[in-house]
């Protein structure tokens, strides 16, 4: 906490310095963007290649200036009085700048990030909180937690929520885990979770059910990462048959986002692998089909053209490619064209035979 | 002017001149060539011989063209009567010659503009106020600057005792008028000094007043008041005119000797069938845009409320007198050359060319003579047609210099300049004077002024002051060459909007002032410049280098403005980044204005 106090205060200090000098002051934000990413399987994450952005004070730029200076002096308080606060909270706060204040949330959610990248650590760390849900879990899990008054463990058996599930906390760093599962399922919607919840699909398959509900937070990616390093167990990510699927949500799970890259380290799960729906099941399972939209379309050849994880894998250049031939996508859901239970007695079961025929 | 009546005389039959003023301006455009191609056309425009020996010479002058059949409708229409007569009795209405003939009778000029006064600028009764103050208002600075007096011109318009009359004065501290000259300068169309001469003036037809003099006439039935002394020492002479419509000669109807306060000078009045009316095209408007062309000028004016409204002088200087000067060979037409060879009283066709002439040496002359194929010796009285013609073709053949311009006096650069900041308040002035140049062997100069900003409207259109030898042009804007240019000038390149085919908007007066020894109005009224190339291509070059000028002023003047922006930006954001430095790095008060200070430092030197 005090490193953090001490990082705020000496960027603050060099600012003033620059000023005192009669020189522009400047700040210097790491690039968040896929083009100043690299990824090395070793490493399993995209890493920041050191591309900087340097926002130099200057008539254009005085008043983004002014605000991340302010907003860096608000999150020194929230680290000093170990006080959170949410993004929407914070753009409320910044109602009291006068002209420095923001008009939309976006502008200051894009302050706070700037400021986490500046220091390397994750908002939550700078007491700046999502208003986002986790994700739900349920399964052969059982949780360890503290009562925040009396401090005394909590034991938390994911079996027993009945067709309900045990929510992700924003933060999970504190949390302890037992469990006798084989392997996690990492599930796109939350509709096909409820179909395995309903029909305990985790007892038949000795499993941990985990619903990212689209793209995956911060704390849910950190929750199956935490999962995947502390009890060993392998992850398989089932979701959607289209780009959005392969790459907003299986890619951000596996190895973090561009936008995020300077936490990736610790928000990401690179033993993670795909277990479907993939192109060929398509074929295979006759699955029901649309259209690529032009957003898929444009999504899938951004990816084989700039994102370094799909440079790297070649099988995952092979099935964007097949599918932008088939020209179709399929969703979780299609099996329900055979029968509604199908994809707990047949697709699952067949697909988790040949785990090493995941896709990376 | 004179033309017209030419031609009046040659369509004889009635019926042609009742069509109207079209049908007349049209048949003058045909006819003008036949009708000059008689020597006679200009005799007539010398409106200085007597009336009778006029009449005889049309007379003659109306037999000869039919037999020769010179081209044109006065030829062709002779035979028509007499092929019907010999078709047949079947059509009684047709007439013979001879009833026709006995029809056939001269028209005066007066008479012609009496029912074609829309031709003269008397449209209708709030133009003709308008045009009668003009006249007036226009002679009297002629006069004025002409004996070198800087001018003293007081207008009054006083309403009369039926409502729709008003009564008008001029009253001048000019170099007054002889008494003998008084009636016809006063009551006779086409009587005065100005239209014989080249010379840059106001007038130009030695129409105008008794024009006005004639229309008061016609509406109110009232005689045309005139004071006038020429110094001290004599007396005022007042007189009371008519015209006589028919005859178009003055009838005196009051000629007597007045006490009159007034050291030297002349003072007209005319009561007319008028309307007053303020802003557009008003009298208030010509007077205030006389009063930014003629800055030496001292204007008062007492409307018919009685409100009196000074236009001041804003210069002592009299506008420099500009010479006579003689044709210049290229603007001389076939007809007038066959005129001038006729009268001349040179021995010589050489002398003839170079004494006549501006521009033409001796040997210039001779080499005229040479294309001509025509004895540089002969006599000039003896050139027959056919030579005349090829003389005419040899002049245009002739490469001859550009005539001198010492006959022209423009307003200037600064005077413009003096004139607008007398009457308009704006941010931005800038004139420009063009050098002379020639169209059809007329000399002239074009001037360009602009006033930018201020009390300007900044909504819609720029304002356009059009002037032809310092007399503001009212009417007819969209018909005139100068108007043609400005919408021609790329004004967008100039910092200001203008849409397709449109004046530019913005604050801003455009002024343009032609100064020529004869302007070339497209009508006798005298509102619009016709459309010559090279009239449109010197407007536009002035108008160009104002344009250059004006972008300069508005584009520093953004800047400024941008920067002034830019300045309260960074002031409206230095504060915070002093605020934010104060609070993690727990700074005094004082620290932080200090900041704020170095911080606005760094800025301010880092934006110039």
């Amino acid at each position: 906490m005090s490193m953090l106090d001490t990082q705020i205060k000496d960027t603050a200090a060099s600012v003033r310095t620059k000023i005192q000098r009669k020189s522009k002051p400047t700040l210097a934000f790491p690039l968040r963007s896929l083009s100043n990413v690299t990824y090395h399987p070793k490493q399993g994450f995209f890493q920041l290649k050191g591309k900087k952005k340097v926002r130099t004070l200057t008539v254009g730029t005085v008043k983004t200036f002014a605000q991340t200076l302010r907003m860096m002096s608000q999150a020194k308080t929230l680290v000093e009085d170990d006080e959170i606060m949410t993004k929407r909270e914070a753009y409320y706060v910044s109602k009291n700048w006068e002209d420095a204040r923001f008009d939309e949330q976006p502008e200051s959610d894009t302050v706070i990030d700037d400021i986490e990248a500046l220091f390397q650590v994750n908002r939550e760390q700078l007491g700046f909180i999502p208003e986002e849900k986790g994700g739900e879990v349920a399964g052969k899990l059982i949780v360890i937690d503290r009562d925040s008054e009396t401090k005394k463990k909590l034991l938390i058996d994911c079996t027993k929520f009945g067709s309900g599930a045990y929510s992700i906390p924003i933060s999970v760093e504190h949390l302890k885990f037992e469990t006798k599962a084989k392997f996690v399922l990492a599930i796109e919607t939350a509709g096909m979770f409820q179909r395995l919840v309903k029909h305990n699909y985790w007892r038949k398959a000795n499993c941990i059910l985990v619903s990212m509900g689209g793209v995956p937070t911060r704390a849910c990616r950190r929750f199956i990462r935490r999962l995947s390093d502390e009890l060993k167990l392998p992850v398989y990510a089932f979701v959607d048959c289209d780009p959005y699927g392969m790459f907003n949500i299986y890619r951000t799970l596996k190895v973090g986002s561009g936008n995020a890259a300077h936490i990736n380290r610790y928000f990401c799960v690179p033993k993670a692998t795909f277990l479907g729906v993939t192109p060929q099941d398509i074929i295979d399972y006759k699955l029901p089909t649309h259209p690529l939209k032009d957003v898929d379309i444009k999504r899938a050849k951004d990816a084989l053209k700039n994102d370094p994880f799909v440079q790297h894998y070649k099988p995952w250049q092979d099935s964007i490619k097949q599918l932008l031939e088939m020209g179709v996508r399929a969703e979780q859901q299609a099996f329900a064209v055979h029968d509604l239970n199908y994809v707990i007695e047949n697709y699952l079961p067949e697909k988790l035979k040949a785990t090493k025929k995941f896709l990376p | 002017m004179s033309e017209v009546r030419c031609v009046a005389k040659l369509s004889n039959p009635i019926p042609a001149y009742d069509e109207g003023a079209e049908s007349m301006g049209k048949a003058r455009k045909k006819l003008v060539k036949p009708a000059l191609s008689k020597a006679e056309v200009s005799k007539a425009k010398a409106a200085k011989k007597v009336k009778k020996k006029q009449t005889k010479k049309t007379a003659t002058k109306k037999r000869k063209p039919k037999p020769k059949k010179t081209a044109g409708k006065a030829a062709e229409e002779a035979p028509k009567p007499v092929l019907s007569k010999a078709e047949g009795k079947d059509t009684p209405k047709h007439a013979t010659a001879e009833e026709m003939a006995s029809k056939q009778r001269e028209i005066s000029v007066a008479e012609f503009f009496t029912k074609n006064r829309h031709l003269l600028g008397f449209d209708n009764p709030r133009k003709a106020l308008l045009t009668t103050i003009k006249e007036g208002v226009d002679n009297s600075l002629d006069a004025c600057e002409e004996a070198g007096i800087l001018p003293e011109v007081k207008v009054i318009i006083t309403p009369a005792k039926e409502d729709d009359r008003f009564r008008v004065t001029i009253e001048d501290n000019g170099p007054g008028i002889l008494k003998k000259q008084i009636p016809k300068i006063f009551a006779k169309l086409l009587y005065g000094s100005k239209f014989h001469r080249l010379k840059m003036s106001r007038g130009q037809q030695g129409i105008g007043i008794s024009a006005a003099g004639m229309y008061g006439q016609l509406t109110t039935g009232k005689p045309v008041s005139i004071t006038s002394r020429t110094s001290r020492n004599k007396p005022a002479h007042y007189y009371e005119l008519e015209i006589d419509t028919k005859r178009n000669e003055p009838r005196i109807l009051t000629d007597e000797t007045v006490d009159w306060p007034v050291e030297r000078g002349t003072k007209v009045d005319i009561e007319l069938e008028a309307k007053y009316q303020k802003g557009r095209q008003s009298v208030e408007e010509y007077l205030e845009q006389t009063a930014i062309a003629n800055p030496h000028v001292l204007l008062q004016f007492i409307t018919p409320d009685g409100e009196i409204k000074k236009y001041k002088r804003a210069s002592k200087e009299l506008p420099v007198q500009t010479k006579e000067i003689k044709p210049h060979p290229y603007g001389v037409e076939l007809g007038v050359l066959i005129k001038m060879l006729h009268d001349t009283k040179a021995r010589t066709l050489q002398s003839f060319l170079h004494s006549e002439f501006s521009r033409v040496s001796n040997s210039v002359a001779r080499s005229i003579c040479e294309k001509a194929k025509l004895y540089e010796r002969a006599r000039p009285t003896r050139i027959a047609r056919q030579e005349a013609d090829n003389l005419f073709k040899a002049i245009n053949q002739t490469k001859i210099m550009n005539p001198r311009t010492d006959c022209l006096s423009p307003i200037g650069e600064e005077l413009i300049l003096a004139g607008l900041k007398k009457q308009i308040e704006a941010d931005f002035y800038t004139s420009v004077t063009r050098p002379p140049a020639v169209y059809r062997g007329n000399p002239f100069q074009i001037e360009a002024g602009l006033a930018y900003g201020g009390s300007l409207p900044a909504e819609g259109l720029a304002r356009l002051l059009r002037y032809a030898n310092r007399v503001p042009l009212l009417y007819q804007q969209s018909a005139c060459a100068m108007t043609k240019s400005v919408l021609n000038t790329a004004w967008r390149n100039y910092a200001l909007s203008q849409s397709a085919g449109a004046l530019p908007s913005g604050p801003l007066i455009i002024v343009i002032h032609m100064a020529s020894v004869w302007v070339p109005f497209t009508s006798e009224s005298k509102e619009a410049v016709a459309h010559y190339p090279e009239i449109i291509k010197e407007v536009r070059l002035a108008l160009q280098e104002c344009g250059r000028r004006l972008s300069v002023f508005i584009r520093r003047r953004r800047k400024a403005a941008e920067s002034q922006r830019k300045k309260d930006y960074i002031q409206q954001y230095i504060p915070h980044i002093a605020i934010a430095l104060r609070e993690i790095l727990e700074l005094s008060e004082r620290q932080e204005t200090t900041l704020v200070k170095q911080l606005t430092d760094v800025l301010e030197r880092s934006r110039s």
